[in-house]
């Protein structure tokens, strides 16, 4: 048996021998992809569970057992895990991290101690966040956007939040720029950039908007804490100030954001589609090209959070108008996946299972997307239920669903293991039935005029947060009886070989599973596209001790 | 970590022969990385002129007369500080280039003593500042004083900006102090001088700020405040 990277590993600082150093100190893109996987799933985990307690006691109208301060704390912690602890880290730090380098054939990301750095930083940007709780005040209870000014005036513990938010997007920042640099530097001789995997396209695109987006919510925040603690008067109206500043200054990073979470995601969908369709992607270059332009057009739509903050009426055509061309890229990529299935040898393995569920639900949450930019339905719309589970079916039943989708894809890559199919799939099967019921009904409750952020309701709502809450069991059951099926994957399940899906990129052309330290024994010259089928078997075939063709 | 690293060879269908980029002595990856690195700080600092714009146009007047109170002559002084050091910086990457390591690294040391002094001035200026009343959280910058709005948040961003700025001439003076700890222990040598190319590239870039900072904030109320720029109609 040959060693995987499991066993070995170079490390930032000397050469340890004890196993937990080695993985606390590892330079190895394999496990710091895989060490980020377990700090965030933990804090999903976390996050989830605020959701459930926010769920229960919005069981029935009234208080049940958390009054509406714990409540406004419950959702802000929520919201600040789930968004800057784990899904905008999400998907780049773990599969841009643990599959990107061996898709482009690199050995290595380009600065492997930065990147060793960067975790760290990332995990102390969690402690920080958490140090909030036993703040004097009690946890912030601002939701994860910090609005001023009530940001500025509330005495809750908001300090600590806001450095931990400047951290992690600087950690955020710092793999992002690792990986351009990466993916310029040290793709496979003969790989153009048009003969890359669509997924590194997407980490390609994401971390163009990583680099330019995150700076401006690091100084947002700074400019916060200093009108927080030092009165400097930028966002204060009683010195002159203007809140609504902050709001835009926030929305041009947060906006961005979204597309930062969805491309690495769409990027996922594209290696997963043509592999379990057995065919080459349709259309090439429009899917690599319209990741670029959402991230592009994805600076330009900030405002349409706005409509109701105090806004031109120009601007907001303007911004309505920006906000539906993002549409337009985001459709050719979704045709392109259903006329690459089209007359494809489809395979229903739980992967494509996974992504083939999210081309519902990620339908559901763009074009709920789109019927909310337009202005006169935001206002109606504006801070409901229709918002949130808007949302919520774009990012969780997008980005997360994909995230996992390429958990069950990767999984074999990562571990040389395969799970319980037949599990898999039952697991997706109450995560589907469950995600859908958990928030369908809020599209219901919003357009009748359900207020979000409100820990009580009127009584004709009851109903539809009723069915959420078995949703929210049943979508909970799913998700811990989905980590147990791969758990026990992980530690019982059979040995899976280097590429059992017959997939055609690089990140399944390794010489043995789980793949050695530094990856492929030579590095291929790549002269073929990235996803050559023919009859239904990949095309490209390498000899693995030489990595050279052998088709 | 110390070994050499002998770049891979892969071999296309027709026999050729293709060096493979591996991370290590990847000097235009470092630099490539240190560059895009320096746009965060151009969007950084972007946000903030931003910022400034903006209210600029909610409150010019205020804007002007804040500005004539700033002493131009220190300021002034700091910018021509800032530049020769860009200068001797750039000087030292030339000597270290042409393998003049000793000259290189006087000129760093000039480069350290001329941000030294930036910060003296500054010190002293907002020293100067702070004994008229203003300054952040204090005297007239408080919410309760009648000082006019434009001028506190002209204030309020002078010394948040030329704060951030000063932060960033400190970060630039530890990191001088640790290319000369690499160029002593050798690790830094006319071969191999990416990390000093990337210091000077960092040193230029908070020069280049600092070329923006100066005139927005000292030289637009730079006219005859009274009968000029501010009421010159």
């Amino acid at each position: 048996m040959s060693k995987s990277y499991f066993d070995e590993t170079h490390c930032a600082i000397g050469h340890p021998k004890s196993t937990i150093m080695q993985w606390l100190l590892t330079i190895d893109h394999k496990r710091i992809g895989l060490m980020y996987a377990a700090v965030m799933f933990t804090f999903f985990f976390v996050a989830v569970t605020m959701g459930f307690i926010m769920r229960l006691e919005l069981f029935a109208p009234g208080q049940q057992f958390i009054d509406g301060h714990t409540f406004n704390q419950t959702f802000t912690l929520h919201g600040v895990i789930m968004i800057f602890i784990f899904i905008v880290p999400g998907i780049p730090a773990i599969f841009g991290n643990a599959v990107m380098p061996l898709m482009i054939g690199a050995k290595d990301v380009s600065f492997p101690r930065l990147n060793w750095a960067n975790f760290w930083l990332y995990v102390a940007g969690c402690i920080v966040a958490l140090t909030s709780l036993w703040g004097p005040h009690g946890f912030a209870d601002t939701g994860w956007t910090f609005y001023a000014p009530y940001s500025l005036t509330t005495d809750t513990t908001v300090l600590p939040l806001l450095i931990a938010a400047f951290m992690l997007g600087m950690s955020s920042i710092l793999t992002g720029l690792n990986f351009i640099v990466t993916i310029h530097r040290l793709r496979a001789p003969g790989m153009t950039f048009f003969k890359m995997p669509l997924f590194v396209w997407g980490i390609y695109a994401t971390g163009w908007i990583q680099l330019l987006a995150t700076p401006v919510v690091g100084i947002t925040l700074i400019l916060a804490i200093m009108e927080k603690y030092f009165g400097i008067g930028i966002f204060d109206p009683a010195k002159g100030g203007d809140p609504v500043l902050f709001e835009h200054l926030f929305w041009i990073y947060s906006h961005p954001a979204v597309y930062l979470m969805i491309l690495p995601a769409f990027g996922v969908m594209s290696e997963i589609i043509p592999t379990f369709s057995r065919k080459e992607i349709f259309g090439y270059r429009t899917v690599a090209l319209s990741s670029a332009s959402i991230a592009g057009i994805g600076y330009l739509v900030w405002g349409h959070h706005l409509f109701t903050s105090g806004m031109a009426d120009l601007a907001k055509t303007v911004f309505s108008f920006l906000t539906f061309f993002v549409a337009i890229p985001t459709g050719i990529k979704f045709y392109d996946w259903v006329a690459t299935m089209y007359k494809g040898k489809i395979v229903l393995r739980t992967p494509m299972l996974w992504a083939l569920g999210t081309m519902i639900t990620f339908v559901i949450g763009g074009l709920t997307g789109v019927t909310i930019t337009m202005i006169g339905v935001d206002i109606h719309l504006q801070d409901t239920y229709y918002t949130v589970a808007h949302f919520h079916y774009a990012m969780l039943g997008g980005v997360v669903f994909l995230m996992f989708a390429g958990m069950h894809y990767w999984f074999p890559l990562l571990t040389g293991k395969m799970y319980n199919e037949k599990q898999a799939k039952i697991a997706f099967g109450l995560n589907f039935v469950g995600f859908n019921m958990l928030w369908f009904p809020m599209f219901v409750a919003g357009y009748l005029g359900m207020p979000r952020r409100y820990f009580d309701y009127l009584p004709e709502f009851q109903i539809y947060h009723q069915i959420a809450f078995f949703g929210a069991v049943i979508f909970i059951t799913g998700l811990i009886y989905m980590f147990t099926v791969l758990y026990r994957g992980w530690k019982h399940g059979e040995p899976s070989g280097p590429n059992p899906w017959h997939a055609t990129t690089l990140e399944w052309h390794l010489p043995s599973s789980p793949p050695p330290l530094e990856n492929h024994t030579k590095v291929p010259y790549v002269d073929f596209d990235p996803y050559e089928y023919k009859h239904g078997e990949p095309v490209v075939k390498f000899d693995y001790a030489t990595m050279k063709r052998i088709d | 970590m110390a070994h050499e690293y002998v770049p891979e060879i892969a071999i296309d269908s027709e026999g050729n022969e293709h060096e493979v980029q591996g991370w290590q002595d990847d000097f235009y990856g470092g630099k490539l990385g240190f560059w895009l690195f320096m746009f965060t700080e151009v969007m950084m600092f972007g946000a903030m002129f931003l910022a400034l714009t903006y209210y600029k146009t909610l409150h010019p007047e205020d804007f002007l007369v804040a500005s004539s109170h700033l002493n131009r002559w220190l300021g002034g002084t700091n910018t021509v500080i800032l530049l020769i050091s860009a200068m001797t910086m750039g000087l030292g990457l030339l000597k270290m280039r042409a393998g003049d390591v000793k000259g290189a690294k006087l000129m760093i040391y000039a480069t350290m003593v001329l941000a030294l002094a930036f910060l003296i001035i500054k010190g002293v200026e907002w020293t100067e500042e702070y004994e008229h009343g203003v300054f952040l959280n204090y005297g007239k910058l408080l919410p309760e004083s009648d000082f006019p709005f434009g001028e506190k948040i002209f204030y309020g961003l002078y010394f948040t900006m030329t704060g951030l700025h000063g932060f960033h001439i400190m970060i630039g003076i530890g990191l001088m102090i640790w290319l000369l700890k690499r160029i002593n222990a050798g690790k830094v040598r006319p071969d191999h001088h990416i990390l000093h190319w990337n210091i000077a590239l960092y040193w230029d870039i908070v020069h280049l700020i600092w070329v923006f900072v100066f005139p927005y904030f000292y030289m637009i109320g730079g006219g005859d405040v009274v009968g000029g720029a501010a009421h010159g109609h």
